[in-house]
């Protein structure tokens, strides 16, 4: 109970700040809008699928994932900001729920992630794209959980290192080779052996093939529940971590 | 309010492969009473708010026990939150909300109920007499009114101890007269005030009590007045040229009527004596008798700093 009303206070904080300032929800949306009008176009030849539509089913749901793990593993830097104002240290000395300062804060960053999402979908549409709503919904919750594991990681991290220099190197040395390993621009499935061997041991390769399914339909497909499984794990196991780093003291 | 034994704390510090610990608080036992200005004074690095942050929940001590307004710090430190307020050296403001939301935010998060919340944001907003800017980002406020939003934060909850960590640092004279004003405002509502300051004019005109905190260690505790007392006598500083200071201290040394000599680096003698309108007269005699030439001699009463140089042995304002 305290944890709900501590969660949705903290939320509905970042939530207005964010709101005061939108521009940057477009911003964030831009770069795979541009993916979206000048890369896709290319698909169709070069996967050689017999529609543009049958292309985008297979782009999309690749973009929508890229944006979730991005969108959330630079989250980190508006807390360091925070760390950098006392507003995390004056939190701190309240009573208010640890899980609550992480979670109101991924929180927000899954709504944001959603609304580009949703964003980037209805583009799509104009490109022929049709996705049944049933399959969509359940394709959002699974980058909603993707957003809520990296925004806490990020937030974790960034606890721990407490620095713009230090965190932005960090998170792109781990953002590159996931986001090459997991299939997202061009499927796996054109890969050699070795590749598509060490890819099985990328989360997010899953995550991928997940959404991947449900956006031709393949619900039964076992992609999907595992896709899902893995990553609920990995978030539970994220946030769990990232709460113990706003619990500890911080110097 | 506040009984602390043996509070202890070491940071770890890492330069290149070694790794070197650091005893920032080594074993601190304070008392604080209800409803006192109690300040902590030392040169910056003396581990004065790394006590401060032990006490206020945010870091662990590794050792000792502490009990603040009856609440156990280390099996306890949820109630000490609920009981204590703190104010952090560095600001605790976000640029782009307004004074008002986070105010409301604070009480919120301290549990207290919306309408309640909204009710003792406006009643602090008008105390520290802020409601004109409350609503303005505070990215838009002096440092001065700034200062009074992080305070106003800190007491939103009405704790019975608030800590308050160097509060006039970077303010301008007017400010911190206007600060000081605050705080014993505070105070005159029953509130147990716990500051740290590196300013002796601030210790000796604002608190009640002060310990004087070098090298983590408390090294004298009481009130302005007895600390300045317990340096019996008065103060009596000679000028001298450099090269003349060592000859002119063997003469004075053995004076009967000097209880205590310490010389300056930079040239002259500071001599702790029980009178100095009969002292000087005689201290002038002996070094006319010597040929030592000065080149000024003056009495004052021994300050905060004279207490704090008995003690350690350096000037607060060297250090």
């Amino acid at each position: 109970m305290k944890l709900a009303r501590d969660t949705w206070l903290i939320f509905r904080r970042q939530t207005q700040l964010l709101l005061r300032n939108p521009v940057w929800i477009f911003v964030g949306v831009f770069q795979p809008v541009m993916y979206l009008l000048l890369f896709a176009p290319l698909l169709k030849p070069a996967l050689n699928a017999s529609t543009q539509a049958a292309a985008y089913k297979i782009f999309v749901p690749g973009l929508l994932v890229l944006l979730a793990i991005f969108g959330g593993l630079f989250q980190g830097f508006g807390l360091i900001a925070e760390l950098r104002a006392g507003i995390i240290e004056r939190s701190r000395v309240t009573p208010v729920s640890r899980l609550a300062l992480l979670l109101g804060r991924s929180l927000r960053d899954v709504v944001s992630l959603l609304a580009q999402a949703v964003i980037i979908t209805l583009l799509a549409l104009l490109f022929d794209l049709r996705v049944s709503l049933g399959y969509l919904l359940l394709a959002y919750l699974m980058l909603a959980l993707i957003a809520l594991m990296t925004s806490a990681v990020s937030y974790g991290v960034a606890l721990k290192v407490k620095s713009e220099d230090a965190l932005a190197p960090l998170m792109n040395t781990v953002a590159q080779p996931v986001l090459l390993l997991s299939g997202i621009l061009l499927p796996l499935t054109f890969a050699p052996g070795w590749l598509q061997g060490v890819a099985k041991w990328n989360p997010f390769s899953w995550a991928v093939d997940g959404v991947r399914a449900l956006f031709v339909g393949e619900l039964g497909n076992d992609k999907v529940w595992q896709g899902l499984a893995i990553i609920t794990v990995l978030a539970v196991a994220g946030v769990f971590w990232a709460a113990r780093q706003f619990a500890r003291s911080v110097r | 309010m506040i009984e602390t034994r043996g509070l202890r704390k070491s940071f770890r510090s890492r330069a290149g492969r070694e790794t070197k610990t650091v005893d920032a608080v080594r074993g601190v036992n304070l008392e604080v009473a209800e409803g006192e200005i109690f300040g902590f004074l030392g040169p910056n690095g003396a581990g004065k708010t790394t006590t401060l942050r032990m006490l206020a929940t945010l870091i662990e001590p590794d050792g000792g026990e502490a009990t603040i307004a009856g609440a156990d710090l280390r099996t306890d430190p949820a109630e000490v939150r609920r009981r204590i307020g703190y104010v952090a050296q560095g600001g605790s403001t976000w640029d782009e909300s307004t004074a008002r939301e986070e105010l409301v935010l604070q009480a919120r998060m301290y549990g207290i109920g919306k309408a309640e919340a909204h009710r003792r944001a406006a009643r602090a907003l008008d105390a520290f007499q802020l409601t004109e800017y409350a609503d303005r980002k505070c990215k838009t406020y002096s440092g001065g009114q700034r200062r009074r939003v992080e305070i106003a934060l800190g007491i939103i909850h009405e704790p019975k101890i608030v800590f308050l960590d160097e509060p006039t640092t970077g303010l301008d004279p007017q400010s911190r007269a206007h600060m000081w004003d605050e705080i014993r405002r505070l105070r005159a509502e029953g509130m147990t005030v716990f500051i740290t300051t590196h300013y002796l004019d601030e210790a000796d005109a604002l608190c009640d009590r002060i310990a004087i905190m070098d090298h983590g260690e408390v090294v004298a505790e009481g009130t302005p007045a007895a600390l300045k007392r317990e340096i019996s006598g008065e103060v009596v500083l000679v000028g001298l040229d450099a090269g003349s200071t060592p000859q002119a201290a063997e003469l004075l040394d053995t004076a009967a009527y000097v209880n205590k000599l310490e010389t300056i680096d930079t040239g002259g003698l500071r001599l702790f004596v029980d009178e100095g309108a009969t002292a000087i007269p005689q201290i002038l005699r002996r070094l006319d008798q010597g040929g030592i030439e000065l080149s000024s001699i003056e009495l004052h009463r021994p300050s905060l700093d004279d207490v704090f140089l008995t003690k350690t042995g350096r000037s607060l304002r060297e250090s």
